[in-house]
C-alpha cells in the first residue's frame, strides 16, 4: 500500500472477495536520521494515508523496512547506470528486485498466499499458463514496468484494479469512504523527492555535474554545459540551431562530461539491442513479429525480434524510431499481451 | 490479545481510574485560580505531590515537579541542569539512554555544551568508574538511566552516585522503565534528579514527574505562566497528576507481588522457549528488570516474527517504536556490539501488572506456533 488510491482500492476489492488481507507499506528510502522522506512518494504522509485506509478497512497494517535492499537494488545502480551513459528506469528495477522479488519471496513468511498491488495491468490464466495483459484503462496501463514477471510470479500476484478504469477506481474509493479517493497520482521517482532527478544526481554524482563540452558527431565543439545531468537523449531545448536546422542530443557521455548533438536524422534508430531479456511465458514467442514499447510514455510500434546469439536480442523497427535510449526497457507486446522484455543496451542504425 | 509489550505502555490500573474520575467531572478547576473551584483542584494536586514525595523518599513535596510525561522530565533534567545560571554546562551520559536524553544531549551539544557519551559492555551496562572518569570541570550533569527500556539492563546508578560524591555535578536518572518493579527512591539511587512517566506503571499517558533535589536550580524548558515554581509552565493536568500518584501508590504496594508473578511468568516463558528453539539467546541474562525478556531468534527477522505474532494475537516489540512504524535497528543494541543482522533478530517481550505466571506458558506456545513452518 503506497498510500495512493489504487493500492487502497486493491486492498478493499480483495477484502470484498473474501480474502484475509494484510496491508504493508515498504519503507524504501529514508531522509537523514532514518525518518521517512517528507516529499516525493513513500513519505510519512503516504504511510499515514495507507495506515488510515487499512484502519478503515479493519485490516492489520505494517511498514516493512526495505531501505537496504532498495538502496542496493535501485538507487546505487541508478547512479552507476547513469554514469555509464544510460538512462535507467528505477521503477522497473524496484519491481524486479524489491517488490516482486524480495517482498514476493517473503509472502509465505508473512503467512500470505498472494501479493496484491495497485498496478494497472491484468493477469489471465488459461491452458497455456499465466498471461500478463495491458490494463483496461489504456492511459494508466503499467504493464511496461511489469514485463519481468514470470509464471511463478504471476501465480502469486493479483492486480485487481487493472480491471477498472481510473475513474472507476476513484468512484470505488469514494464509495468506501477512503481518504485517498481524490489523492492525485504520484509522478515523481520515489527516492528523488519533489521535482527532478537532476538535483538528486547533482548531489549524489559529482561526476555528472561537471562542466564540459557540447560536440557534434564530427567532434567539433559547439558549446559548453554545466553537467551532463541536464541532458536527455532527444532533447532539443537550449542547444541552438545550425543554418536553421535544430540540434538534438544524440549521445551523453558522463564519463568525459561530453554531450553529443546532431540533427533529427541522427536521432533515428532502425532498431536496438536488448539484454537481460525475459519472457512471461518462460520461452520466446513463436512469432518474430511483435510490437515493442521503448519508453514508458510511448505506444508500442511494430518490430521484429531475433536472438543475437550472445544471449541478447535484436529488435528491428518497421519504421525508424527517434531517441531510443540505452538503459530504458524495451517491452514486447502482442496485441494487449506482454510477451516479455529487457533493457536497451545499444542502438542499431537506421536503414 | 496476549499483551507482552508492557514496556511500551501498560493498562491503567483500577485505582488510577477511580482516583481520576472526579477530576474529569465536578473537580474541573484550574489549580492556579483564586476561587473555591480552583482551590479544590489545587488541594488535590498538592496532596498528590506530598504522596509522590513520600513514595520517592523526597524530603519536601516541592522537590516534585509535575511534567507532561517522561520525555519532558528528561528534557527538563538534562537541559535544565546544563543551561542553569546562563551556563553552557557539560553533559556526561551513556550510549544506551532513551532518545529523550540522547536527543536532548545532542541539542545541547549544538548550543556549545560539551557532551560525553560513555560506552557500555556486552550486556549494555556502564562502568561507574568510567562515568566518573568522564566528568570534567565543565560537567554540569551526569545522566544514566536506572534501567534500559529495550533490554531491561539495570545500570549501577547508586555506585555512580558514590563515585561522583564531592565532584560537584548533578546526577540524573531516567527511572521511567524501572519504577514499576524496582525500588526507586532518592536514597536507593542517590540521584539529584529522577524522571518518571505515569503510563509505564498503570497511570495515564501524557503525565510524568521530575524529582529535583532541594537547592538544585534548573533552567526551565517550557516558558509561560510560571507554574511549578517557574520550573514547568502550563496549566496543570490535574486528573492526570492525581491518576499518576494513585498509580504510583498502587505500583509500590503491588511491587512484591508483581515481581513474584512476573518472574514466574518469565521463567516459564524462557525455559520453554530455550528447550524448543535451537540457538535461542537470552540477552542481558543477569542484570535486567524482572519484566523484560529480550530474546534473539537466530535466523528469524524480528519484523517477520512480530507480524506472525500479531496474527496470533500476541503483542511484542523490536527496537524502539519509530513514527513510520518500521522496525529500526536500535542504537542500544548497536552500543552493545550487536551487528545489524543480530540486532534485527531480537524481539522484546515485556510482562506487566496484569501478567499471571500461566501467561508465560501461553506466550511460549504462541511464539513456538509463530515460529513453525517459517520458510
Amino acid at each position: 500500500m503506497s498510500g495512493g488510491v489504487d493500492s487502497s482500492v486493491a486492498a478493499a476489492l480483495m477484502l470484498e472477495q473474501g480474502w484475509d488481507v494484510v496491508g504493508v507499506t515498504l519503507k524504501q528510502w529514508e531522509g537523514s536520521g532514518g525518518t521517512m522522506p517528507s516529499a516525493g512518494c513513500c513519505t510519512v504522509a503516504d504511510a499515514e494515508d495507507a495506515r488510515s485506509v487499512a484502519a478503515r478497512l479493519d485490516v492489520p497494517y505494517y511498514v516493512l523496512d526495505y531501505v537496504d535492499e532498495f538502496t542496493a537494488a535501485v538507487v546505487d545502480p541508478f547512479g552507476e547506470a547513469y554514469l555509464a551513459g544510460r538512462t535507467p528506469n528505477p521503477c522497473i528495477e524496484c519491481n524486479r528486485r524489491v517488490r516482486f522479488k524480495a517482498l514476493l519471496e517473503r509472502t509465505a513468511a508473512l503467512e500470505c498466499d498472494v501479493l496484491v498491488t495497485g498496478h494497472h495491468a491484468r493477469i489471465r490464466h488459461d491452458g497455456d499458463g499465466y498471461h500478463l495483459m495491458r490494463a483496461v484503462d489504456a492511459a494508466k496501463d503499467q504493464s511496461y514496468v511489469l514485463h519481468m514477471l514470470g509464471q511463478r510470479d504471476l501465480e502469486r500476484i493479483r492486480f485487481p484494479v487493472g480491471e477498472m478504469t481510473k475513474a472507476e477506481v476513484r468512484a470505488e474509493a469514494a464509495r468506501l469512504g477512503l481518504r485517498t479517493a481524490n489523492k492525485p497520482d504520484s509522478q515523481d521517482l520515489c527516492f528523488v523527492g519533489k521535482g527532478d532527478y537532476r538535483r538528486f544526481l547533482r548531489e549524489r554524482l559529482p561526476e555528472a555535474a561537471r562542466p564540459g563540452v557540447i560536440v557534434t558527431g564530427a567532434g567539433d565543439v559547439v558549446g559548453h554545459h554545466d553537467g551532463t545531468v541536464d541532458f536527455t537523449i532527444g532533447q532539443r531545448r537550449g542547444l541552438g540551431a545550425v543554418a536553421g536546422t535544430p540540434r538534438y542530443v544524440i549521445e551523453i557521455r558522463p564519463a568525459d562530461a561530453t554531450v553529443v548533438v546532431g540533427s533529427r536524422r541522427d536521432l533515428l534508430a532502425g532498431g536496438c539491442r536488448v539484454d537481460g531479456v525475459s519472457f512471461v511465458a518462460g520461452r520466446a514467442p513463436q512469432t518474430a513479429r511483435v510490437a515493442v514499447k521503448i519508453r514508458y510514455r510511448s505506444e508500442p510500434v511494430p518490430a521484429s525480434l531475433a536472438p543475437a546469439g550472445d544471449g541478447s536480442w535484436e529488435v528491428r523497427f518497421a519504421e525508424p524510431q527517434t531517441a531510443v535510449t540505452p538503459g530504458q526497457a524495451a517491452v514486447f507486446y502482442r496485441d494487449d499481451e506482454v510477451l516479455g522484455g529487457g533493457t536497451i543496451d545499444g542502438v542499431l542504425a537506421a536503414g | 490479545m496476549l499483551y507482552l509489550d508492557h514496556a511500551a505502555t501498560t493498562m491503567v490500573r483500577p485505582e488510577t481510574r477511580e482516583a481520576m474520575a472526579p477530576f474529569l467531572d465536578e473537580v474541573f478547576g484550574n489549580p492556579s485560580g483564586v476561587h473555591g473551584t480552583s482551590r479544590r483542584a489545587k488541594a488535590a494536586m498538592e496532596q498528590a505531590r506530598e504522596r509522590a514525595a513520600a513514595l520517592l523518599g523526597a524530603s519536601r513535596s516541592l522537590e516534585i515537579v509535575f511534567t507532561g510525561g517522561g520525555t519532558e522530565a528528561d528534557n527538563l533534567a538534562v537541559a535544565g541542569a546544563a543551561l542553569a545560571a546562563g551556563r553552557r554546562g557539560g553533559v556526561v551520559t551513556t550510549t544506551v539512554e532513551h532518545e529523550a536524553v540522547l536527543a536532548t544531549a545532542g541539542f545541547l551539544e549544538g548550543l556549545g555544551c560539551p557532551v560525553t557519551r560513555v560506552g557500555v559492555d556486552r550486556d549494555g551496562v556502564v562502568d561507574p568508574e568510567g562515568v566518573a572518569a568522564a566528568v570534567t570541570a565543565d560537567t554540569a550533569v551526569v545522566s544514566v538511566m536506572a534501567a534500559n527500556n529495550e533490554t531491561g539492563a539495570r545500570q549501577p546508578v547508586a555506585e555512580i552516585a558514590s563515585a561522583l560524591t564531592g565532584r560537584g555535578v548533578l546526577l540524573h536518572t531516567d527511572a521511567v522503565q524501572a519504577f514499576v518493579s524496582e525500588d526507586v527512591t532518592v536514597a536507593s539511587t542517590g540521584a539529584d534528579l529522577i524522571s518518571l512517566a505515569a503510563h509505564k506503571f498503570g497511570g495515564p499517558k501524557g503525565v510524568g514527574l521530575l524529582y529535583v533535589r532541594d537547592g538544585v536550580t534548573l533552567e526551565p524548558v517550557l516558558h509561560g505562566g510560571g507554574q511549578e515554581l517557574g520550573r514547568r509552565s502550563g496549566t496543570h493536568n490535574v486528573a492526570g497528576i492525581v491518576g499518576m500518584v494513585a498509580a504510583m501508590e498502587a505500583a509500590v504496594a503491588d511491587r512484591a507481588r508483581f515481581r513474584r508473578d512476573v518472574a514466574a511468568a518469565r521463567e516459564r516463558f524462557e525455559t520453554r522457549l530455550e528447550a524448543a528453539v535451537p540457538g535461542l539467546i537470552v540477552n542481558v541474562p543477569d542484570r535486567r528488570l524482572v519484566q523484560h525478556s529480550h530474546l534473539r531468534f537466530p535466523g528469524v527477522p524480528a519484523e517477520t516474527l512480530l507480524i506472525r505474532l500479531d496474527r496470533r494475537q500476541v503483542a511484542a516489540a523490536a527496537g524502539s517504536a519509530c513514527h513510520s512504524g518500521a522496525v529500526e535497528v536500535s542504537h542500544v543494541l548497536a552500543a552493545m556490539g550487536f551487528d545489524e543482522e543480530a540486532a534485527a533478530e531480537c524481539v522484546r517481550f515485556t510482562f506487566g501488572w496484569v501478567t499471571t505466571p500461566a501467561d508465560g506458558d501461553t506466550a511460549a506456545e504462541r511464539v513456538l506456533a509463530a515460529l513453525q513452518d517459517l520458510p
